[in-house]
């Protein structure tokens, strides 16, 4: 019986963690230290060649192979992605938004994670004619 | 049709990491073991499994496992069903998972997926009829710890076990392993065998006995490297030679596996894409 009492109280407990930040920005919750983090790979075409080849392979099934989205896999190509740092972007791959359908991306290594967001922000640079 | 790529998930063939199936996707594995351990036939156990990514935080499997004994017969093993569930929405620097899973596996399996209990490998000496008449019908538990840091991985699994058609006490075991990927940086460059598709690791498991006697005491003991080739084209391929470390182990169980991951197979059900 407290064997019992206690699976019930840990699955609750559970689903409470589960579905407590549901609806949570994600930028709000980035943390000020990471906010202000630098890509070491910004602009650097080798990155953002190698950053297009993860893309493609990890990211294009959700979000489109040309990043426009799918379904209701959010566009990259927003202002969003567009105005958030490169740090929010890397705390974004890391954390995930796990209760909103984002996985974490933190099992890829660093590294990687930072030429992805080099190829992104590629797809978010404006021309001086206005398009991207 | 388009693959993925299981590029994140360490090259482990028994402990769990934090890695869960991307949401939408199937991963179809086919992962085998083969062993000549001494004084018994020799064995290969094939099994195949079907992971699939409910939610990002939520992966269910199902399993089906089969033995083929040398000098004696082939039999179909049984099955189980897991579901490993990630209780916390943030990244920290050890992550838990929930892993909750029901099998019906008759005393014939020789998978080897994970040892429990009090056990020896002096069990395969007995014929497959024998060992086939006893299934065990059980609820298994795993707290899975994983954590990332500098490109490696390390996970560590807590294994609890009880039969719920036989009166057995809860029966313990554990799996840690580390691992990384030979590069850290991707290549700009379509390839194969560049060094960040293959990552190489290590390895270790075994029973910890019973509720009423804890412990290495009569356990099965593993250790060994394993490797993995995260090839582009979606197919990932791992291999392990495992070393018994105590009396009760065979000498070598030699593991292979390959595996295949279909992206988004969700969206062939729904109707707008």
């Amino acid at each position: 019986m407290k064997l019992r009492l206690l699976i019930l109280t840990g699955l609750v407990a559970a689903s409470a963690v589960c579905f407590a930040k549901a609806n949570g920005a994600w930028l709000k919750s980035v943390p000020q230290a990471d906010r202000e983090r630098v890509n070491p790979y910004a602009g650097q075409q080798d990155a953002i060649a190698a950053g297009r080849n993860l893309f493609l392979t990890n990211c294009s099934h959700c979000h489109g192979e040309n990043a426009g989205g799918k379904g209701s896999r959010p566009s990259l190509r927003s202002d969003r992605i567009r105005t958030a740092t490169d740090g929010d972007l890397a705390w974004l791959l890391k954390n995930g938004e796990v209760f909103k359908g984002m996985p974490r991306w933190a099992g890829l290594p660093e590294q990687e994670r930072w030429q992805l967001i080099a190829y992104i922000r590629s797809l978010n640079m404006k021309t001086p004619g206005g398009q991207q | 049709m388009q693959s993925a790529e299981a590029q994140q998930e360490p090259p482990y063939f028994v402990t769990y990491s934090s890695v869960l199936e991307e949401p939408g996707n199937l991963e179809i594995e086919n992962q085998n073991i083969a062993a000549t351990p001494k004084d018994a036939n020799g064995f290969f156990a094939p099994t195949v499994e079907f992971e699939y990514g409910v939610t990002a935080w939520w992966t269910a499997e199902a399993y089906l496992q089969g033995q083929a004994t040398e000098h004696d017969s082939s039999v179909f093993t049984g099955f189980r069903f897991e579901n490993r569930f990630r209780p916390l929405p943030r990244e920290y620097w050890i992550n838990p998972v929930l892993y909750v899973e029901y099998e019906d596996v008759s005393a014939a399996d020789k998978s080897f997926l994970e040892i429990i209990g009090n056990t020896s490998i002096t069990t395969q000496q007995v014929p497959n009829a024998a060992l086939h008449q006893e299934v065990e019908r059980s609820i298994e538990g795993k707290l899975i710890l994983s954590s990332d840091a500098k490109g490696w991985n390390f996970s560590e699994n807590i294994i609890s076990e009880k039969a719920v058609n036989e009166n057995e006490a809860w029966e313990f075991g554990y799996a840690l392993a580390a691992a990384r990927p030979l590069s850290l940086k991707a290549s700009s460059h379509h390839c194969i065998f560049c060094r960040q598709n293959i990552a190489a690791g290590a390895e270790l498991f075994g029973g910890l006995g019973t509720r009423y006697n804890f412990g290495f005491k009569q356990t099965e003991q593993y250790a060994g490297p394993t490797v993995a080739l995260n090839a582009p084209n979606g197919f990932t391929y791992k291999f392990s030679p495992e070393f018994g470390l105590n009396d009760n182990s065979a000498g070598v169980l030699w593991r292979f596996g390959v595996s295949y991951e279909i992206p988004q197979v969700r969206d062939w059900f729904r109707r707008s894409k």
